[in-house]
């Protein structure tokens, strides 16, 4: 855990005793039953807002907390933790993009209704299932944008668009031009595919910022595979001190002792590396792509580990729908493909160092 | 936030001290070994000294700033944690190094002010502190190994003294040390309470040494024998019977040296692997790596890499503020060890046959030492509570798995 300043200890208890106490798994387990077209509780989402949570990466000028990225990653790690569905992730990273390339008038507009929680943002990058930002082909002709975005996270219920297009990042609000398909995906979260047919756009930064805002919203995702490799583990640590077998409680064996020793290991070298990212970002350094690379390969094969060895260490319970592995598993599978791989990141992280 | 600007931030009453340091470095380390660091070699075996190296050890040693945190009644700098800071940021600046180590600095030293009586302190500490005594670790014996406790070297009551007779083995240095520090029994009817901590002179009659040839080829370490040693009474640290608790505060100092203590210099000593690789291997077009496998190894690793030296770091902010001790530094030992491994590893394999070249001409002096150290390097896992050891301390300590009925 890095060093807090009291506001960060605070911030992150208050949201640890509200995910611990109104939403725990069994929260995310009704949402995922009641199956809201926003793929989230609306009314858990409010209350986020009413902890002024999506308006933690925006100025105070904005009506915000410019508590900035290890805060917001103190917050969803405690969200991860219980698999709290809500779209603060991407919110977060789209009005970062607001912030870093919009015009005063944007900003003015945008990020207070952000803060408040009253708005929901999105970024819109990929075109296809694999992460590829080189792959491109969303274009902009006299302010109008085209193209089409698959997978877009939190799609259902945006209500403004930070898009990718060939020549750069523009804003899209509102539904003119945008037609939204919903993709129902193993970890029921929303996910959707967008078009947007000569939308409306406002040119927030050219490729270089388009990089920078997915750097960020990298991070973002690596915060909560955190507090769900976290709690994944510690699950799977409680469960082992209960379950006996041979007249032994299963944690007694020297076998399973060292594979969680192992995966203790793995876990502290993710949080530093995570950690690490979303603090390289508070403090604008100039190898922010490489720490969030380093953070995002880390992460996904932790998270992989974790999770696997959460359904194999539970035995066949792990592989029933009325116990918790199987949430763990799909959603870590869908955040290590969001925003690139460890393999993409691994190659990424080569290429930046010169080899 | 409090990271890492607030560690580096100035701050002004050390001026004067960084004033005073910058000065003593300038009046007493000779130009003529800046950056001529042999306090490993030294470390490792005698080393015949030139009259400068001499000159800067028995400076050192004056000053009490090898051992600049021990107090300075007994030799030491009796520095701060500041201070120390600023001592070795000046030092780094200078090209100097530091002439005092070995295991009395590491393990002994810090053990013994904390354990020793007056006398013991007296006689012992300013010793280290002047790098004049050798001291070695009298542990391991042929059948406690991992299983420490289990050691069987019998110091019987003869009195006003001790009679120790048994074998020690993995005695680092045994051959060049004047002193011993040493877990032996007082007492067969119990196994942890029945033992003590006991300081040998390794020229007394019936001490034998016999250095053990290792794979890489060094013999580091040693077959110690005791027969009919006889040891006074005076040379107990504690009491009878308190050696397992001194002896294990003891490798908690060594752990922390062993798995880089917070400096990761030294493990990422040398250049990166893609760089290494590339003049061993050439490029491609696009300017990687060719072999695509080993180039992912490569990444692989220095991400390992970069994650324990952020680890390194957040474990020492977290101890500096006041969140208690980090549950990372339970990691260390093994992920120090990985990463010390997967080097070698990697650059024996980059660079091919040449990686493997033993001795003499038709390889360079690095390729030569590429494979000593990768030999070696295997030893990393083993020695101060192997990696098996170190997975039982996070299970049951850390996790809170239990043991076996």
């Amino acid at each position: 855990m890095a060093v807090l300043n009291d506001e960060q200890t605070m911030l992150r208890d208050m949201v640890r005793e509200w995910s611990d106490e109104q939403s725990p798994v069994s929260a995310f387990r009704k949402m995922r039953a009641a199956a809201p077209a926003e793929g989230y509780d609306p009314a858990a989402w409010a209350t986020l807002g009413e902890m002024g949570l999506p308006g933690i990466v925006i100025p105070e000028e904005h009506g915000g907390t410019a508590f900035g990225y290890l805060s917001l990653g103190l917050v969803l790690e405690q969200l991860g933790r219980n698999l709290a569905a809500s779209p603060l992730a991407s919110t977060s990273a789209a009005a970062t993009a607001i912030l870093m390339g919009g015009s005063d008038a944007l900003k003015a507009q945008w990020l207070p209704q952000i803060a408040s929680g009253a708005v929901v943002a999105t970024l819109a990058i990929d075109e296809g299932p694999v992460h590829d930002p080189a792959k491109i082909a969303t274009s902009v002709v006299d302010g109008k944008l085209s193209g089409t975005k698959a997978f877009v996270a939190e799609g259902d219920s945006a209500g403004v668009f930070v898009v990718a297009a060939v020549d750069g990042l523009y804003l899209v609000a509102g539904d003119a031009g945008v037609t939204r398909s919903p993709r129902h995906m193993a970890d029921s979260r929303s996910h959707a595919q967008v078009t947007f047919d000569a939308a409306p756009a406002e040119k927030l930064g050219d490729a270089s910022l388009t990089a920078q805002v997915i750097d960020r919203a990298t991070a973002a995702v690596c915060a909560e595979m955190l507090g769900m490799a976290e709690q994944a583990f510690n699950t799977t640590n409680d469960y082992l001190k209960t379950r006996v077998q041979f007249g032994q409680q299963l944690s007694t064996f020297q076998a399973l002792q060292h594979r969680m020793a192992k995966m203790f290991t793995e876990l502290e070298l993710m949080r530093s590396a995570v950690e690490g990212a979303l603090e390289a970002i508070d403090a604008g350094r100039s190898d922010i792509d490489q720490a969030v690379s380093l953070a995002k390969a880390v992460a996904s094969d932790t998270l992989h580990l974790v999770s696997r060895e959460m359904i194999q260490l539970h035995g066949g319970i792990g592989m029933t729908d009325d116990y918790d592995a199987g949430f763990y598993i799909k959603r870590a599978r869908v955040l290590e493909a969001m925003w690139g791989n460890a393999a993409f990141h691994r190659e990424r992280f080569a290429r930046l160092n010169g080899y | 936030m409090a990271t890492a600007p607030e560690l580096d931030a100035p701050v002004a009453p050390l001026d004067a001290f960084r004033a005073e340091v910058r000065d003593w470095l300038a009046a007493n380390f000779p130009a003529s070994l800046k950056g001529h660091d042999i306090s490993l070699s030294v470390l490792e075996g005698p080393t015949d000294l030139s009259p400068d190296q001499a000159a800067w050890q028995a400076a050192m040693g004056e000053k009490g700033w090898g051992v600049p945190s021990w107090p300075k009644a007994y030799g030491g700098g009796g520095l701060d944690k500041a201070q120390i800071r600023v001592l070795n940021e000046e030092m780094a600046r200078a090209g100097a190094w530091n002439p005092i180590g070995g295991m009395g600095v590491m393990m002994f030293g810090p053990t013994l002010l904390e354990y020793g009586n007056e006398a013991q302190k007296q006689e012992h500490i300013p010793a280290i502190a002047k790098g004049l005594v050798r001291w070695c670790q009298g542990y391991s014996e042929p059948n406690a190994g991992s299983d420490l406790a289990n050691v069987q070297t019998f110091a019987e009551d003869a009195g006003d003294h001790y009679i120790v007779n048994g074998q020690k083995t993995w005695t680092s240095g045994g051959q060049w040390a004047d002193k011993c520090f040493a877990l032996v029994r007082t007492d067969k009817s119990q196994k942890h309470g029945g033992i003590s901590f006991l300081l040998l002179d390794m020229t007394a009659p019936g001490v034998e040494v016999r250095p053990i040839a290792m794979i890489s080829g060094q013999s580091p370490f040693c077959e110690t024998f005791f027969t009919n040693v006889k040891v006074p009474k005076e040379n107990l640290v504690g009491r009878e019977g308190q050696g397992w608790e001194i002896g294990t505060r003891l490798l908690q100092h060594e752990r922390s040296s062993l798995s880089g203590g917070g400096s990761a210099s030294r493990l990422f000593a040398g250049k990166p692997m893609g760089k290494l690789a590339k003049e061993y291997r050439g490029e491609d077009d696009k300017g990687r790596v060719p072999d695509s496998d080993l180039r992912m190894r490569i990444v692989r690793h220095e991400m390992d890499s970069r994650a324990f030296a952020l680890t390194l770091r957040r474990a020492a902010l977290e101890a500096k503020s006041n969140q208690g001790p980090s549950a990372a530094t339970s990691i260390m030992k093994n992920v120090g060890a990985r990463i010390t491994q997967d080097r070698a590893e990697l650059s024996i394999e980059i660079m091919g046959m040449a990686g493997l070249g033993w001795e003499g001409e038709g390889f360079s002096e690095d390729e030569l030492t590429q494979t000593r150290t990768w030999l070696w390097g295997k030893a990393v896992s083993i020695y101060g509570g192997s990696t098996e050891i170190q997975n039982n301390v996070i299970s049951k300590r850390i996790l809170g798995m239990l043991d076996h009925q």
